[in-house]
Order: C-alpha cells, then structure tokens, then sequence
C-alpha cells in the first residue's frame, strides 16, 4: 500500500526569529552550527520515546517552527545527563537548549494542562523561593495535588516506606535569611524588566 | 585538610544516610569539613527551566557564601549540586551580562562572588586529596568477595567534571578496590537513572532504572555502588515497582560512602544502611578482622 509517510512543512507555520531568538540565550549559540549528523539523538537514552528526536529538535528550532518545538513531548523528555552535550561534535550544549526550551514552553502555557514535569518545575521553584530550600517529601505530595491526585494510591507503598526508614520529612527544610534570598531573585526580576522594557523601545 | 561543605537539601531528605556515611568516613581520615552557613537549594535541573539568571543567583549566593567560610575548596557530595554550581560558574565567568545581573543581586545581600572557589565531589577530595594509600591504612574490615558495580551516574561525569572521564570513570572503581571489593566492569556506569522521571512518567522513568538493576543483577553484582541521592532513590526506592514490572533484580544499592564505613569497621547503622528498601546483606563472618 501506498500512504503519506511524511509531512511538508509549510512557511505559513514558521515564527520568524525564533531561533535566533534561542540562539540568543547564553550558552546556546553554537546551534547555528549544527551540521545534523544525529549523534545526540544516537546517544540520548530517552529518545526512543520522543516524537520528535533531539536531532530534529535542532532543525525544527533553527528553522523557526516554534509551536511544534514547544508543544513536542520531546523537551520534556529529556532528563539532563548531557550525554549529548558531551558527544556533540560541533560543542552544541543540546542539554541546555533544552532547557530554554522548556522555559519558553512554561512562560507561554504551551503544554498539555496537568502534564506532570512542568508542574514539578514550577512548584520546585516556588517552594525554592519561599523557603530556600527543597523537602522532597512535601514536594512530591504538592506534585500530586497539582498534577493528579490519583497517583498519591500508586505511591503509598513507597510513601510507608519512607516513614519506616526516616525518610519522610513533614516540616519544612528553610534557610535563616529568606528575605535576602528573596531581595536577591527580586532584583534579578527587576533588572529583567528593565532589560525588556529597553528592547521595546 | 579542612573544606567548606555544601550538603544540599536531598542530604537532609531523602537522602541523609549519603551525608551519615560520609561524615564519620571523612572524619576517621582527618578531613575537616564546615558547612556553609544558611546555604540555600542550589536550583537543580528544575530552575533553568523557569528562569535561568535567577538560576544562577541561587548557586552564586552559596559561592559567595563559601567565600566568605575561607579560603577553602567546597566539598558538594551530590551529583545533581555539583553540576549545577559548576556549571553556574561558567555561566558566570562567559556571560557578562548574567555575571552583572548576578552581582548586583549579591549586593543587595552584602555578598561578593569572585569566582574563586573550587566545586568538588567528595570522590575527587578522596582520591586524589587524602589518597588511595591513607584510605587503606584505615581498612580494618576488607570487603574482599563483595561484588560491586560501580554506578556514576551522569550528572558527577558530564559535562563539567574534570578529575574522571565522561563515559569511562574509573575513581570510584579505584576506590573500591582499595577497600578489598571485587568491582564489576559495568558498561552502565554512567547511563542515566531516569532521575525524576521515576516519578513524573512512571513508564519512561522505571524502564531506564530497570535497564540499570537488570545489567547489575545479570553481572552477579552483590550491591550497586553509588554516588549521588536521586540515583540511589530510583534504583532502592522503586525497586519494588521495577520487579512487578519486569521480574526479580536481586540488588541492592548503597553510597560508595557506606562501603568505605563497613570496611573502616563503622556500624552498619551509624551509617545509614537501616535506612535502605532493599537491604544490604551484611557482610560475612569470614571479612570480619580476626
């Protein structure tokens, strides 16, 4: 039988200037680089499960095809071991990419609603800001209320466990000096605005 | 030997039988460490997703504190930290416009970062600091038959680490051996765990902890050695869940920190090994000294 094994990408559904705009992003330059051989899809252990491989990541970005990048499960996928970064030939720091990537993904709401690894990100953050420090426990149950709360019956094996070997922390881990934790993310914030502000002028 | 010492929050967590063995086992060989004051989450993978020059402030605020503690290098036993404030610091040393962001911010604070001290891995400290020959002075109970597979992990090796190769580490192996163990070539060492995928996409995550008992288990190891907390969580915390998918892997892991204990003569408890799912079996009669 004779089918469609490939999709054309039409113009119409590139954002001009959103690879540059990622090739702009400290540590993520060398993208333009990029001669696809494929050996960071060869060597990333997550990729047999991305729609898209990190390979075509690359071209996607440096070709301005944002909302396919964005929405791609790929990025979400990929769990930071660099092995990819260390392997590339052309120095691309792939990892990283990913990062912004992802970044941008969270800051425009481009993700499946209850998808759980962004939601981890945002609310390790949050608990990073207001207390300065992790507790993994009371992470992973915030993780289940956000995410799916269902998933608290699939893990009470684990959680018993945790109890029994002393593990499971009830009580906020936090650091003396929040308010200077939180005067220092502050003023990165308002040197950001004030970045942005400048560029639209 | 005195060193600055960043635990980091998994240290106090989930992961604290890590910081129980290796705070006697640093102090049995005399090296000094002093905790930063009030340090804060070093950011970890999650943070460069959200912001990444807030990511930075987070590592530079425990940099600058260490700097403040002396002139001393920073002992960061966790995988996941050592990279991150690694890393930060060559995003601060590259970035012009990071590092004045970065600086303004610790201003504020009354802090200073100047880029000055050394982030390393307590294997690094030991093997190359301490030294192969001091450790085995003090092997009283030599783990010699003990079957081990030396696992990294990535984020120790890759891509910032500059004491061991990326792919083919070889200190830890080095270290075990001094020990007495009988350390397993294991192709896996540095393959990722699946980190907090364990727990975010189940199916993803638990395959990639399973390909890693499944390769130790077929190798005849007795225990799986290792050297960062989210490793030892995947591969102890889910085993139960990686057996009722696939079958039975009969191993256990440890931290290289607990091996090194048991073979100084250190109890089993006082470091930690009570703390594990899957139960290390304690080691024969026949290694105790006579």
């Amino acid at each position: 039988m004779i089918q469609v094994l490939r999709t054309v990408k039409y113009e119409a559904e590139r954002v001009k200037g959103f690879g540059r705009e990622i090739m702009s992003v400290p540590g993520c330059e060398q993208l333009a680089s990029c001669i696809q051989c494929g050996t960071c899809s060869g060597t990333c252990p997550l990729s047999v499960y991305m729609a898209h491989s990190p390979r075509q990541i690359m071209a996607l970005v440096r070709a301005d095809f944002k909302d396919e990048v964005l929405q791609s499960n790929s990025i979400w996928l990929c769990a930071s071991c660099y092995a990819c970064t260390v392997e590339c030939p052309r120095e691309i720091r792939i990892t990283d990419i990913m990062y912004a990537l992802k970044l941008r993904a969270i800051r425009e709401g481009a993700y499946p609603k209850r998808f759980p690894i962004p939601i981890l990100a945002k609310e390790f953050s949050r608990m990073v800001r207001r207390k300065g420090r992790i507790t993994e426990t009371l992470l992973v149950m915030r993780l289940f209320l956000k995410a799916n709360w269902r998933a608290v019956f699939g893990a009470w094996r684990q959680g018993i466990g945790l109890v029994r070997t002393g593990r499971f922390v009830m009580r906020h881990e936090r650091i003396e000096r929040r308010a200077e934790l939180e005067k220092m993310l502050s003023s990165v914030e308002a040197d950001d605005a004030r970045a942005a502000a400048k560029e639209v002028q | 030997m005195k060193y600055a010492y960043f635990p980091g929050c998994s240290l106090k967590g989930l992961g604290r039988a890590y910081e129980e063995s290796l705070l006697p086992v640093m102090a049995k060989l005399g090296v000094e460490m002093v905790e930063l004051d009030d340090w804060n989450c070093c950011g970890a993978t999650a943070y460069m997703s959200i912001d990444e020059k807030q990511a930075c402030a987070l590592a530079a605020r425990n940099l600058a504190i260490a700097e403040k503690t002396g002139p001393y290098d920073l002992i960061t036993p966790c995988s996941a930290c050592y990279l991150v404030l690694n890393k930060m610091k060559h995003y601060l040393r590259d970035s012009p416009e990071i590092r004045s962001v970065v600086q303004r911010s610790l201003e504020g604070a009354g802090l200073r970062y100047s880029g000055g001290t050394p982030v390393r891995h307590p294997l690094d400290i030991l093997v190359n600091d301490v030294g192969l020959d001091v450790i085995k002075e003090k092997v009283v109970r030599p783990l010699t038959g003990l079957k081990v597979a030396p696992y990294y992990g990535c984020q120790l090796v890759r891509p910032y680490a500059t004491f061991d190769d990326a792919w083919n580490p070889t200190t830890m192996d080095r270290l075990l051996a001094t020990l007495g163990a009988e350390v397993l070539p294991f192709p896996l060492k540095t393959k990722c765990c699946g980190a907090s995928l364990t727990g975010t996409l189940p199916k993803v995550g638990l395959r990639l902890t399973y390909i890693l008992l499944r390769e130790a288990a077929r190798r005849g190891a007795d225990v799986i050695a290792t050297t960062c907390p989210l490793c030892h969580f995947n591969l102890d915390a889910y085993h139960d869940q990686v057996e009722r998918r696939w079958g039975p892997v009969p191993v256990p892991t440890v931290y290289f920190t607990q091996l090194m204990g048991l073979a100084f003569g250190l109890p089993a408890r006082q470091l930690g090994l009570h703390r594990n799912f899957v139960p290390m079996k304690p080691l024969p009669a026949a290694h105790a000294p006579a």
